[in-house]
């Protein structure tokens, strides 16, 4: 319809693009693309060592300088620490000793950086968890190095001294946390629903589209709208018609900061709103506008170790959580091969996604599971609430059967299983003789009932949630959830679109857990449609 | 050459000698400008080297042990064990 009934953007030459919008709210400024890595030339003959390590030293502390000058330019106190440790690692002693020692072999300075850099990568991947990951801010950084030694533009996030929209071919979680509040909206030639830009832009509450072809070859500077919630792209806009847009937005988000309560529908049909968190640091400071937590994901106490954390250790993180909102639902270590942690000592897999991952750790290790169930319980204990429990990944029956016995037997009264798995869907009136409540993880479940890599670039179309087979399976769900009195709710990325939230409701779906930015939106979408409605827009 | 000073202490820190409590620690050692080493295992890296301290992979609990024999070390080490001794992921907790 909007093809036929353009909104007035303003003179000029506007032009159109579409992508997948992620992340809802409008948003208009200049593009500047983020450049790419430089590609290494082949090795030259180096006549001067002292040039080459002069060449090193230069390149190493423009990129600390150029991260620092970014870190004071931001008010996000996380984004600026996680620079600042950046900057220290282009400033390392170590690293800079090792370029040296390459240059002074014959290396010239881009070559003896590129060697340099790889091995501390190495080193960290090799301990894997959250230092692998720090592994991958080494490659950012060797490619910033590389740059700056090659006289090349810096690669990554741009600072160029005013709003802009950002374009890249895809953000890594380093590029992440170098994103300023000078970022207006992402664009991304590639990436998904479930990509990393899409999480991250829902939850700065950033609008964002991915899957944009084309997006790149626009030129630096010119001024595009970006509508997250339509995927759609106009080009070619006026200054002044950019700043109209910026000022409805910003309306537009004062409007909903101001909405509160339990979520409903336009007639007064309950629906839980949740929060997804990953430890007490997520929740929002101050008194807690939710009706308690939906996901409660537990791997972060468990990344980084060697060990598994002490049962100890889980009792504080728990009721550290459950003293702050209840009820709260908490999701068991969700790790395996596709996220391995060091300290499970799990083999690698040719195909990790399909392999031991969620629960199916349990069959190798039952000692990790009773550990934390057992800490579940006795934070539950400590703190006088009452928990909900559930486990990831599990596919059959016999499965949450088990894993219900076991929370069943140390107190835990309300236990339950996270639909991710076809197989689970398909059985889910089974699952529910066995447990109290469905939580489904419409990520997984995309990627798994379509075989589609929730990653993968070119099939974001595939994992769509409104994909009529991945409705069909939550359908199955609510259908059985009702028929037995059980909550059945959604936990996945889907739940925070408030696009998504009349069509999920009206499939059924008693709650809705997601980002604790997500929430506004949603509950001011549900309470512009009514239950009627609802069913209306899932039964076609 | 003075002699050599040790000190050996136990990361308090929630996530270890990682991200923020790391480099609180590294920027520490360049602050005091007396060369140090860490050591934790087998491993002994510069002390204001922030690679060398994450690549010693020490998470809470992990003995660690500061050395030096340059001039003014007795003090360097006191500064950086009385850091490495204290809960600097609670710390931070505190003052948000």
């Amino acid at each position: 319809m909007s093809e036929h009934a353009r909104p007035y953007t303003g003179p000029g030459d506007v032009d159109r693009l579409n992508g997948l919008g992620v992340s809802p709210g409008r948003s208009a400024g200049p593009l500047i693309r983020m450049a790419e890595p430089p590609e290494l030339p082949a090795p030259g003959p180096v006549t001067d060592q002292a040039a080459e390590i002069a060449t090193i030293t230069k390149a190493l502390e423009a990129v600390a300088i150029d991260l620092r000058t970014r870190s004071e330019a931001t008010t996000d106190r996380t984004a600026a620490e996680i620079l600042d440790a950046l900057a220290m690692m282009a400033d390392d002693p170590m690293l800079r000793e090792d370029a040296e020692r390459h240059a002074r072999a014959g290396r010239d300075a881009p070559h003896a950086l590129d060697a340099a850099f790889s091995r501390h990568r190495e080193t960290l991947s090799s301990l894997g968890g959250y230092l692998a990951e720090r592994a991958a801010d080494l490659d950012d950084l060797k490619h910033r190095a590389v740059a700056a030694a090659l006289g090349l533009p810096m690669p990554g996030i741009p600072s160029p001294g005013h709003p802009y929209i950002l374009a890249a071919e895809d953000l890594s979680p380093a590029d992440t946390a170098g994103l300023g509040d000078d970022v207006l909206a992402l664009v991304t030639e590639r990436g998904g629903p479930t990509s990393h830009t899409a999480i991250l832009a829902r939850g700065r509450g950033l609008p964002a589209v991915v899957a944009c072809r084309g997006v790149l070859d626009l030129p630096d500077g010119t001024i595009i709208s970006v509508d997250g919630r339509t995927g759609e792209i106009a080009t070619g806009l006026t200054p002044e018609a950019a700043a109209r847009i910026v000022d409805q937005d910003r309306a537009e988000r004062n409007r909903l900061a101001a909405t509160r309560g339990p979520g409903r529908t336009a007639d007064g049909h309950p629906v839980k709103l949740l929060l997804n968190i990953g430890s007490a640091a997520d929740l929002p400071p101050g008194p807690l506008d939710a009706e308690g937590v939906g996901l409660f994901r537990t791997e972060f106490l468990f990344l980084d170790r060697k060990q598994p954390p002490t049962f100890e250790e889980q009792v504080a993180a728990y009721a550290e959580v459950f003293a702050r909102i209840g009820p709260v639902v908490v999701r068991t270590l969700d790790a395996g091969t596709d996220k391995p942690l060091p300290f499970l000592g799990l083999p690698p897999e040719p195909n990790p996604a399909l392999g031991i991952r969620g629960l199916r750790v349990d069959r190798l290790l039952p000692a990790v599971l009773d550990t934390q169930l057992d800490a579940i319980a006795e934070a539950a204990r400590a703190t006088a609430t009452t928990p909900w429990v559930m486990a990831p990944m599990v596919t059959t029956r016999a499965e949450a059967a088990d894993f219900a016995a076991r929370a069943r037997s140390r107190g835990l009264t309300q236990v339950g299983a996270m639909i991710e798995v076809p197989a689970a869907a398909l059985q889910a009136e089974e699952l529910l003789a066995e447990v109290d409540f469905l939580s489904i993880g419409t990520n997984d479940l995309s990627q798994y009932t379509f075989a589609a890599d929730r990653q993968h670039p070119s099939l974001a179309d595939l994992l769509d949630p409104r994909q009529p087979a991945l409705l069909k399976l939550i359908a199955l769900c609510t259908e059985a959830g009702h028929a037995l009195g059980k909550p059945v709710g959604v936990c996945g990325e889907a739940a925070g679109d408030p696009q998504l939230a009349p069509l999920l409701v009206g499939l059924g779906v008693t709650s809705l857990s997601m980002a604790p930015v997500c929430v506004p939106a949603v509950r001011d979408e549900l309470s512009r449609h009514t239950i009627e409605e609802c069913r209306h827009l899932a039964s076609q | 050459m003075a002699e050599l000073a040790r000190r050996t202490v136990t990361v308090a820190s929630a996530s270890g000698l990682h991200a923020r409590p790391a480099k609180l620690f590294v920027q520490e050692a360049v602050r005091l400008g007396v060369p140090v080493r860490i050591r934790a295992g087998e491993r002994t890296v510069p002390a204001n080297s922030m690679l060398g301290v994450l690549s010693l992979g020490a998470v809470q609990g992990t003995e660690v042990t500061l050395e030096s024999d340059a001039a003014g070390a007795e003090e360097a080490l006191d500064a950086l064990a009385a850091l490495l001794s204290r809960d600097l992921d609670a710390e931070e907790a505190l003052d948000v």
